[in-house]
């Protein structure tokens, strides 16, 4: 137990702040709260990926930590700053479900993913294997927050919260998938981002509201 | 043995007359940073005095449990503060609970306040009452969480042996006792009746709970119960510090490293003390609704620290 | 070579109609990049089908004979779709419904659509796969939405979140994957490469491939429209200019089993066991049983057809799934009818919708009336799609059954049931629509009738007689699937 490098210790602790930011972001009411807890597990992310480069040698990693950094720490919160700045939109709104229930909820579910890892952790390799249990539980944890939202950009923040989630599974399991794809994944994501924010003015344009409440119309009778 | 025994009195004795002197540092900490001129930090100690010397006004319905309660309720703590290690680790009263009997003695001390604030029958009796029992009902299996996971670590729930294993070991970072350790700050502000759950200095009735209790009493009865009050301020401080950050206690029997425990508790009691003043004249008193969500964080925390043990460090 | 032109085109088309713009010829130009696609999209076929499956590009790409086939399907539906939305969307910008920058962004990302998803099926790589994926996604949530009204909006918002949840799931699946194949094939590029891990696909660890296969399909399957996780798809389908419905049900649904179907044929080998083949019968059955019902209910015309596909898509996988020579050879042969007959009945109903300016069954009538040939491609389609012999469709049906018949007897009769009440539902709306009573004038412009008669003709032929050169591919398409 106790033959745990230093900066091993670090990642696990990254690995516990990204599951707790992934909590945070459960209970946070407000749009521009959850863009801040974004762009700080996005940091948390590229951190703990460039201290695994470091200590691993796998240097293909600096990239993916490079990449997360310029993307989810600079890009994004910016351009959802400016995007919650410009559509007036930062109040406080109730989740679906109310907080503590979500909380319980996400605690089950990091018990689920806990369990779901095991197995897999067990036949890795990578000295960072353990925290494959955070990534699955963060994966999770984003989407049960997608189910809760009923705002746009929330919804959009979970999505992309799920995505740091699975790139961590891939840094934990296997010291992250090979560069090629994890240049089209983040050049992917980069693009579905571009697209919401037409989408998102596309609907406050039509809506007058970013309240998904409204987009109900759709339904089987 | 007799040199157990005589620092165990000596520890019960210590957390007991240094309580209220903690209680005037928050108190003087607080003026400071609130841009007041700070009362004396020996200010607790003056009131008590006062108290003691005046008489006893009971309700007319007030059976015996309600003049019973007080004593009950300074005995419970002072209990608790002989059994938490401040000093010296592993003394003779430490075998006498270990974590969760310790909840349990808090508890105890809960249920008779509870009891006499019903007991005479008054609205903001009741009151209180109810909302103590909402607050302490959320805050104590959050609590007892916070002790799995330090009691996981150590394989052992006595307090000695928790203490023992942190306090001696290779520094290594423990995800999950971080993670404690903020839930257990959290669940202490809930369980002292400090901000953001409760506010010491108010009687606004809305939202009062400790202080809606304890309306009734009044002189030596009041006093004690302030007294005790100060008490478990002073013991969950000591519990907190024992749990993590517990470098600098003597181990048993080791009397020449009293001085220097003395010294770092102190310290440690002083910067715990400020940080604690400082966090409640930044934060506002929550609503009391949004209390369980308060309370349910902490739970959360505590819940997160022992299933991120089980991952990372088991 | 070809391979290069093949991707090249549809990118290079992206690209030079999006500076092109609105200009009189965009949508000739749209269709000329589409028909030149086509074109390279024969060569390679014919080059396939003389040598046999190639990799090229260092292994990046791969192509055999269940690919190609995919490949050509998609070049064809995709050119004549961009026939058929020359007219259309000229009415439709006409009508004022869309305005020229709308039209700008419909024709790239017509283009881009197609390019993604042929590299989707070209590609070697199952990390580029998922990625190629979600470009082919990604390019048409502004499609879906193309027409900016509330109900537009909330499909594409809908398609997005749920896609974008579904390759989520996908994305952690091929993560699985890659860390199976890590141990065997060693860390780096190589080890996602599908026919790395075909050749060594008896060592991957069965536990993980499970899991992965479980995300991967539940993940891939949200794009098929499988059940429960198809209701993004109604929605997309009725809301969408008609074109794209089209593509999205003829050529999307196909290219995502497609990805389906791959991690199958590796987790059958790992695993031995049909496990991989019984969740996709359950899936596919679900669809099946669910959309029938459903079709029921629909009162806009656009989303009947929708949930036919799911309940073809369905049909489909549980096709794959059963597995077997048979099974497989139909499933082939139903894709190739489903799709040419769906995207051909689109065609049909996006003239008839337009024309009468409602997507509401109830208030389309008497297209024999106002368009004899307009009304004739929608009845034949229709009774082609409902499994009517000689059309293609009933051959593909009828193989599927008697599979089903002979190995998992206990399915028959759910499949009967469903086909039987989505036959009664889909006809009893569609008669009166092509039929009824009608006082509306003949339509002013001449509809595209190429591109349905053309796919509705190759149907038809396809029923009466398979090719013996089309039929030793499909069997060699099937073989490839472990058949």
């Amino acid at each position: 137990m106790m033959a745990l490098a230093f900066h091993l210790q670090v990642v696990n602790l990254l690995a516990a702040l990204l599951l707790l930011i992934s909590f945070a972001m459960l209970s946070q009411r407000r749009v521009v709260g959850l863009v801040t807890l974004f762009a700080w597990q996005g940091a948390a992310l590229a951190v703990s990926t460039a201290i695994v480069a470091g200590t691993t040698g796998q240097y293909h990693l600096y990239y993916s930590a490079a990449l997360t950094f310029g993307l989810k720490v600079i890009a994004m919160p910016w351009y959802f700053y400016r995007l919650v700045r410009k559509l007036d939109v930062n109040r406080v709104v109730e989740p679906l479900i109310n907080i503590p229930t979500t909380m319980l909820i996400g605690i089950l579910l990091v018990i689920f993913a806990f369990n779901l890892a095991l197995p897999i952790s067990e036949m890795s390799g990578t000295v960072t294997r353990s925290t494959l249990g955070i990534a699955i539980a963060c994966v999770l944890l984003a989407f049960l927050m997608m189910i809760t939202r009923t705002k746009a950009i929330p919804q959009v923040i979970g999505f992309l919260s799920m995505e740091n989630g699975l790139f961590f599974a891939a840094t934990s399991a296997t010291y992250g998938m090979p560069l090629v794809v994890e240049l089209g994944v983040a050049l992917d994501v980069l693009v579905g981002v571009f697209v919401l924010g037409i989408f998102i003015f596309q609907i406050r344009e039509t809506f007058d509201s970013l309240d998904l409440k409204h987009m109900e119309k759709l339904k089987e009778k | 043995m007799s040199t157990g025994i005589l620092l165990q009195a000596a520890q019960t004795l210590l957390a007991i007359l240094l309580a209220p002197l903690l209680m005037g540092w928050v108190n003087q900490c607080r003026a400071w940073l609130q841009g007041r001129s700070a009362p004396s930090i020996v200010q607790p100690y003056r009131a008590l005095r006062k108290l003691f010397h005046k008489d006893a006004v009971l309700a007319h319905d007030a059976s015996p449990l309600f003049r019973f309660a007080p004593y009950m309720v300074f005995a419970s703590m002072a209990l608790a503060a002989g059994i938490v290690p401040t000093l010296a680790n592993d003394l003779p009263f430490s075998p006498a609970a270990d974590v969760i009997a310790l909840v349990g003695i808090f508890a105890l001390a809960r249920v008779f306040l509870a009891l006499a604030a019903m007991d005479i029958g008054t609205a903001f009796g009741t009151l209180g009452a109810r909302r103590e029992m909402l607050v302490s009902f959320l805050a104590e299996p959050a609590l007892l969480m916070v002790f799995f996971t330090a009691s996981l670590i150590s394989q052992s729930t006595a307090l000695p042996v928790i203490v023992a294993t942190l306090a001696h070991k290779a520094f290594a970072i423990h995800p999950s006792l971080a993670f404690a350790a903020v839930a257990f700050w959290m669940i202490s502000l809930a369980e002292n009746a400090r901000i953001p759950v409760d506010n010491p200095t108010t009687h606004l009735e809305l939202t009062m709970i400790h202080e809606a209790m304890v309306l009734e009493y009044s002189a030596r009865h009041l006093a004690l119960i302030e007294w005790a009050t100060a008490v478990k301020l002073f013991t969950y401080s000591a519990l907190g510090i024992a749990l993590f950050v517990p470098w600098g206690i003597a181990a048993q029997g080791d009397v020449a490293a009293l001085p220097l425990a003395l010294a770092a508790m102190v310290a440690k009691l002083a910067a715990g003390g400020a940080a604690l003043s400082l966090l409640e004249a930044v934060s506002a008193k929550v609503r009391l609704f949004r209390v369980p969500e308060f309370l349910g964080t902490a739970f959360l925390l505590a819940v997160l620290g022992m299933l991120i043990h089980f991952l990372l460090e088991a | 070579m070809e391979l290069f032109w093949l991707l090249g085109i549809p990118l290079a088309g992206g690209v030079f109609l999006a500076l092109w713009g609105c200009r009189r010829n965009a949508p000739e130009i749209n269709a000329l990049f589409s028909f030149l696609t086509l074109a390279v999209a024969s060569l390679l076929t014919a080059r396939i089908v003389e040598s046999g499956p190639m990799v090229v590009g260092d292994g990046w790409f791969f192509i055999d004979s269940f690919n190609v086939f995919l490949v050509a399907l998609t070049a064809l539906v995709a050119f004549t779709t961009a026939l058929f939305s020359r007219p259309y969307m000229r009415i439709e910008q006409e009508h004022g419904r869309l305005n020229a920058a709308r039209l700008r962004l419909y024709h790239a990302s017509y283009q881009i659509f197609i390019g993604a998803m042929l590299l989707a099926l070209t590609t070697n790589n199952m990390g580029i796969l998922w990625v190629a994926m979600e470009a082919a996604t990604l390019a048409t949530v502004l499609l879906v939405s193309l027409y900016r009204t509330p109900a537009s909006l909330e499909a594409a918002w809908k398609y997005f979140i749920l896609c974008g949840v579904g390759i989520a799931l996908a994305l952690f699946g091929t993560i699985l994957l890659y860390f199976a194949a890590e141990k065997v094939l060693g860390p780096g590029g190589t080890a996602l490469l599908w026919t790395h891990l075909n050749g060594v696909k008896a060592q991957l660890e069965p536990t993980v491939l499970s899991l992965a296969f479980v995300f991967l399909l539940v993940g891939y399957g949200t794009k098929v429209g499988l059940a429960p996780l198809h209701s993004w798809l109604p929605d997309a389908h009725a809301e969408g200019p008609t074109p794209v419905s089209a593509v999205l049900s003829g050529l999307l649904l196909n290219v995502a089993l497609y990805a389906v179907m791959r991690s199958k044929v590796l987790v059958d080998g790992a695993l031995g066991t049909d496990m991989a083949g019984s969740l996709m019968m359950g899936f596919g059955l679900l669809s099946v049983v669910l959309a029938a019902f459903l079709i029921k209910r629909q009162t806009d015309v656009k989303r009947m057809f929708a949930y036919s596909s799911i309940e073809h898509m369905g049909l489909i996988t549980f096709a794959f799934g059963m597995g077997g020579a048979v099974a497989n050879f139909a499933g082939l042969l139903h894709m190739t009818m489903h799709s040419l007959t769906k995207s051909a009945i689109f065609f049909a109903v996006g003239h008839a919708t337009q024309k009468a300016g409602t997507q509401l069954m109830d208030d389309i009538r008497g297209l024999i009336r106002t368009n004899p040939t307009l009304g004739w491609g929608l009845m034949l389609g229709t009774i082609a799609i409902l499994g009517v012999p000689p059309f293609g469709v009933f051959a593909s049906e009828f193989l599927i059954i008697t599979t089903a018949m002979h190995e998992h007897p206990w399915a028959t009769p759910f499949l009967l049931l469903a086909l039987g009440v989505a036959f009664a539902a889909i006809f009893g709306k569609v008669q009166p629509m092509v039929f009824g009573e009608t006082g509306l004038p003949r339509l002013p412009h001449q509809p595209a009738q190429t591109p349905v008669f053309l796919h509705l003709g190759l149907v038809l032929m396809l029923g009466l007689f398979i090719p013996p050169y089309l039929a030793a591919w499909y069997r060699q398409a099937a073989h490839l699937l472990g058949g």
